[in-house]
């Protein structure tokens, strides 16, 4: 009885803090605690910067898309007032975790949640997400987390500037034409420079010189029907090859465009470069970030710092993120990338422990292997759509009970192609990750060809995937991108060989 | 390294720039919303925002995508029976791959998007639909000036607001507690003392009223040190900002009812009286709206019915005019209330009516009222009332105002000249 007493008081001493609510000492133990435990695990972070906030900057936080600044646009207004109807209505609670890709790493804790929600986040956004950040290889490639911060800040006040000299009303309308080609702004494959503001900001007058040159080079031959174009000259094509990254052609090749509107035109292209990782890998991301607070808030349990209340409360809170309702449930809305990536992430520490046969059938690279390297080396050199082909295991499929359908808009039936057995696992795992796969998500669109010696039309050619056809907001993009250009543009649909469609946008319908 | 930052005492309204963004670009559809609720609220209900619905489809920024057709493909999770090769068939709507769509959970469906603007962005809206100038609107959403107000005593405050004797009286309390258990001991020590020096000298014990009177000596010094005054005593008055009250005010709407008057020329007369109650709002603690109706007699409504319900046959001005003058007779002496007149009519009135129309206005009614407007919402000639109150205006200047109204910009002059005035200056 005694010694139990003693036990119990030893124990209690340990705690970490007392009672449910928040005090900043109290976030600075538990944060140290966290880091801690994340550093015996060796997780590699970025320093951390924790702002408390109220509920309604969280609302801000959420309308500017999770930047911490950025230029005025109304389409953030429209989404601010979408969350805060959201919010009043009870329809969402906030959810509790916004973290921004930079260093130090930003996350938000907001002033309403109790002592074990502000340790979670803690170690969901400032060791989880934070730890991805600075390891995944595509984050690596493609942001550079020291600068954006300055970036967003030369954005802002360019675009203000802009505002000032050319009106409100100007810039919104390129800004809204530039965010319709948003997601065709990307370079996929080609290493973008690593952004600085500070040269940004000495070589926007350098830039605007020659842009200018650059676009007068390709229009130096003036259209006249007199001048006899030589055919050697007539063959060459310009681009020489297809253009996927529409905003960089427009930036440097429009015409008519003025040197300000190019800037928009970048710094949205710099924007949709930043968040283009992000939508690359939301399961891996996730699941991470889900994964490591699932484990370091067990190990602050595990060593006494917290009470049995504390971690109650909090695997309440857990189960509710990872849950995945199934399909005919009326809150399914597809695969919640938590549940999967931190069952993924789960499973992938259950082969590397306790293999099964089949385990070791399907992953003898990784099978018995220590965990935590796997999981570090998973982390850091896939994206979704090769982490699920890579990692995602026959047990993992048995236990979603995942089927794959194919719909035929021909056909009046939706056919059932594999379920979760032993015929059905590598079709079904290819399926699931070609549904993460951004260029099966989004049309493949292209600058084809630009008559340069007359009229300057554009040819845009979308190359059909499993001969899906354009949504009904083609025609309304297109006159976006005539905007941008400046003359006539076309946008032609093919299926293999066959044209299947055409828009057009002329000079009198924008 | 973890730095930890409080984030609450800057701005909450990041956004609101963005906000007021989208609210000018879609000014056409929050005027609309804004039109329909000024028509369906009473004139006394404008001290609330609104929420207005836009349809998605024209909000929605288009982005290059898939559109129904070809070939889909989609996993899903939570199989129970199907077995591959298995059939399902489609629901006749040909609905693609589903999945994406989320669920309402009220009447409003997913078609609409649906804001609040607050009361301030409400009346900016009603205001811009008059045309009223910035300064103007500014001056009818002031509230009304304030008065200070003594409401008992607080902890913090200026030094200028100090209250010296509570203070005092606080710092004495505090000295005496914290001293407590020092004057408890000295009392002690000397009784002690007393005791010792009663006894004979050749007893004493020298040695121990030395230290006693050390000791007694030590414990007044410490009593001494305790702080005469501190932070802590220390209270101020408190102060409250209460409207002052002003007198009251009556407000007569005079509407002719008659079969000529459309709602459309209803709804234009309505502007025109939330302003003049606005208006008078900003003055007035207290007004009371007398709604009376007329076409060939005059009654005395409710509001809803003032507007909003149908009566036809002809036009008697002057029976509504007597009705005003009764009940201001009865219920508001003019001593006591300040009294306001709008009256809203197309024009209609039995010729041989309007001379008596004069005949009240001028020896009845004109002396005892603070002001009185009549506007006529007609595209056509005046008639015979209008000349009878243009002469009314041109003897009355300072009270009397009428103004012929086509459309709702028409309406604010005559409020020029109310702000001109300064009744009350």
């Amino acid at each position: 009885m005694h010694d139990l007493l003693k036990a119990k008081a030893s124990k209690k001493s340990k705690l970490l803090s007392e009672g449910a609510d928040w005090t900043f000492e109290k976030i600075q133990i538990y944060d140290e605690a966290i880091g801690k435990i994340a550093a015996e695990y060796g997780l590699d972070t970025y320093p951390n910067q924790i702002e408390i906030i109220s509920s309604e900057q969280m609302m801000d936080a959420y309308a500017s898309v999770g930047m911490p600044l950025g230029y005025h646009h109304w389409s953030y207004g429209k989404q601010f007032l979408n969350v805060e109807q959201n919010y009043k209505r009870g329809r969402m609670g906030l959810a509790y975790e916004i973290v921004i890709n930079s260093s130090p790493c930003i996350a938000y804790l907001m002033e309403e949640n109790n002592m074990m929600m502000q340790a979670l986040v803690i170690a969901h956004a400032c060791y989880g997400h934070n730890s991805f950040f600075k390891g995944n290889y595509l984050f690596k490639t493609w942001t550079d987390a020291t600068a954006i911060i300055d970036y967003l800040v030369f954005a802002k006040k360019y675009v203000q500037d802009c505002e000032e000299k050319y009106g409100i009303e100007e810039v919104e309308l390129t800004l809204d034409s530039c965010h319709a080609l948003m997601n065709f702004g990307v370079d996929r494959y080609q290493r973008p420079l690593p952004l600085s503001a500070e040269e940004e900001r000495n070589r926007v007058s350098e830039r605007e010189a020659i842009l200018q040159q650059q676009v007068n080079d390709l229009w130096r031959t003036v259209p006249s029907a007199l001048k006899i174009i030589p055919e050697s000259e007539k063959a060459l094509c310009f681009p020489s090859e297809p253009q996927e990254n529409l905003l960089y052609f427009l930036e440097k090749h429009a015409p008519l465009l003025k040197p300000w509107q190019r800037e928009l035109i970048r710094i949205v292209r710099k924007m949709a470069q930043y968040f283009y990782p992000q939508r690359q890998t939301q399961v891996m991301n996730e699941g991470w970030a889900t994964f490591w607070h699932y484990t370091l808030m067990n190990g602050l349990y595990d060593k006494g710092l917290v009470t049995d209340g504390f971690i109650l409360e909090f695997l309440q809170s857990h189960t509710n993120v990872v849950a995945q309702p199934e399909f005919d449930s009326p809150y399914y809305s597809g695969i919640n990338p938590y549940a999967l990536g931190f069952a993924m992430y789960t499973d992938i520490k259950r082969i590397c422990e306790e293999p099964t046969d089949e385990d070791k059938q399907w992953f003898p690279d990784i099978a018995g292997k220590p965990w935590l390297e796997v999981l570090n080396f998973a982390m850091k050199n896939f994206k979704d759509e090769s982490f699920i082909l890579q990692f995602l295991s026959p047990k993992l499929m048995r236990d979603f009970r995942l089927f794959g359908l194919e719909n035929n808009a021909m056909d009046s039936y939706v056919e059932v192609k594999e379920i979760h057995n032993e015929t059905g696992y590598r079709k079904l795992r290819e399926r699931l990750a070609q549904q993460y796969n951004l260029s099966h998500r989004e049309p493949n669109i292209q600058v084809q060809t630009v008559n340069i010696y007359g009229d300057r039309r554009l040819v845009l050619r979308h190359i059909m995937d499993s001969e899906r056809p354009l949504n009904d907001d083609t025609k309304e993009v297109l006159k976006h991108f005539h905007r941008l250009w400046g003359f006539d543009v076309t946008l032609e649909s093919w299926n293999h060989t066959e044209l299947m469609e055409t828009f057009y946008s002329k000079a009198d319908d924008v | 390294m973890s730095y930890i930052i409080d984030r609450r005492l800057n701005g909450k309204h990041k956004s609101s720039v963005n906000r007021q963004r989208f609210l000018r670009r879609y000014k056409t559809h929050i005027k609309k919303a804004v039109e329909e609720a000024v028509n369906s609220r009473s004139i006394q209900d404008l001290d609330r925002g609104e929420s207005i619905t836009i349809p998605r489809r024209d909000i929605h920024e288009p982005v290059f995508g898939h559109g129904q057709g070809g070939k889909g493909s989609v996993v899903h999770p939570g199989n129970k029976e199907f077995q591959s090769g298995d059939r399902i068939p489609k629901p006749q709507s040909g609905q693609g791959q589903g999945g994406n769509g989320s669920a309402s959970d009220s009447g409003e469906g997913d078609d609409d998007f649906v804001f609040q603007i607050s009361q301030e962005e409400f009346l900016d809206f009603v205001f811009e639909d008059l045309e009223l100038p910035n300064l103007l609107a500014k001056e009818l959403k002031e509230v009304v000036e304030y008065q200070i107000k003594r409401a008992g005593i607080v902890a913090d405050g200026t030094p200028s607001k100090m209250n010296i004797v509570r203070s005092m009286r606080n710092a004495q309390a505090r000295r005496l507690v914290m001293s407590a258990s020092s004057r408890k001991k000295l009392h002690e020590v000397e009784q002690e003392l007393i005791q010792l020096q009663t006894q004979e000298a050749i007893l004493r014990d020298r040695k121990k009223e030395a230290t006693l009177e050390q000791l007694a000596e030590e414990l007044k010094q410490k009593i001494a040190r305790t702080p005469f005054l501190d932070t802590y005593d220390l209270r101020y008055n408190h102060h409250i900002k209460e409207p002052k009250p002003s007198t009251q005010a009556v407000m007569f709407c005079v509407m002719d009812v008659s079969g000529s008057m459309t709602q459309e020329t209803k709804n234009i007369a309505k502007r025109f009286f939330i302003l003049l109650y606005l208006f008078l709002k900003r003055r007035y603690e207290k007004i009371d709206l007398v709604f009376i109706r007329h076409h060939t007699s005059a009654k005395e409504v409710s509001e809803e019915e003032f507007f909003y319900s149908r009566e036809t046959g002809g036009t008697i001005v002057s029976s509504a005019l007597k009705l005003m003058e009764n009940i201001i007779k009865e219920r508001y002496p003019a001593n006591a209330w300040n009294i306001y007149g709008a009256q809203a009519s197309d024009g209609d009135n039995w010729d041989d009516d309007s001379s008596t129309c004069m005949a009240l206005m001028e020896d009845k009614l004109i002396q005892h009222m603070q002001y009185y407007t009549y506007i006529e919402i007609t595209p056509r000639d005046h008639q015979s009332l209008w000349y009878a109150y243009e002469q009314v205006g041109a003897r009355h200047k300072a009270s009397f105002a009428l103004r012929h109204i086509t459309e709702l910009a028409d309406i604010y002059p005559v409020f020029r000249d109310l702000f001109q005035r300064r009744p009350h200056a």
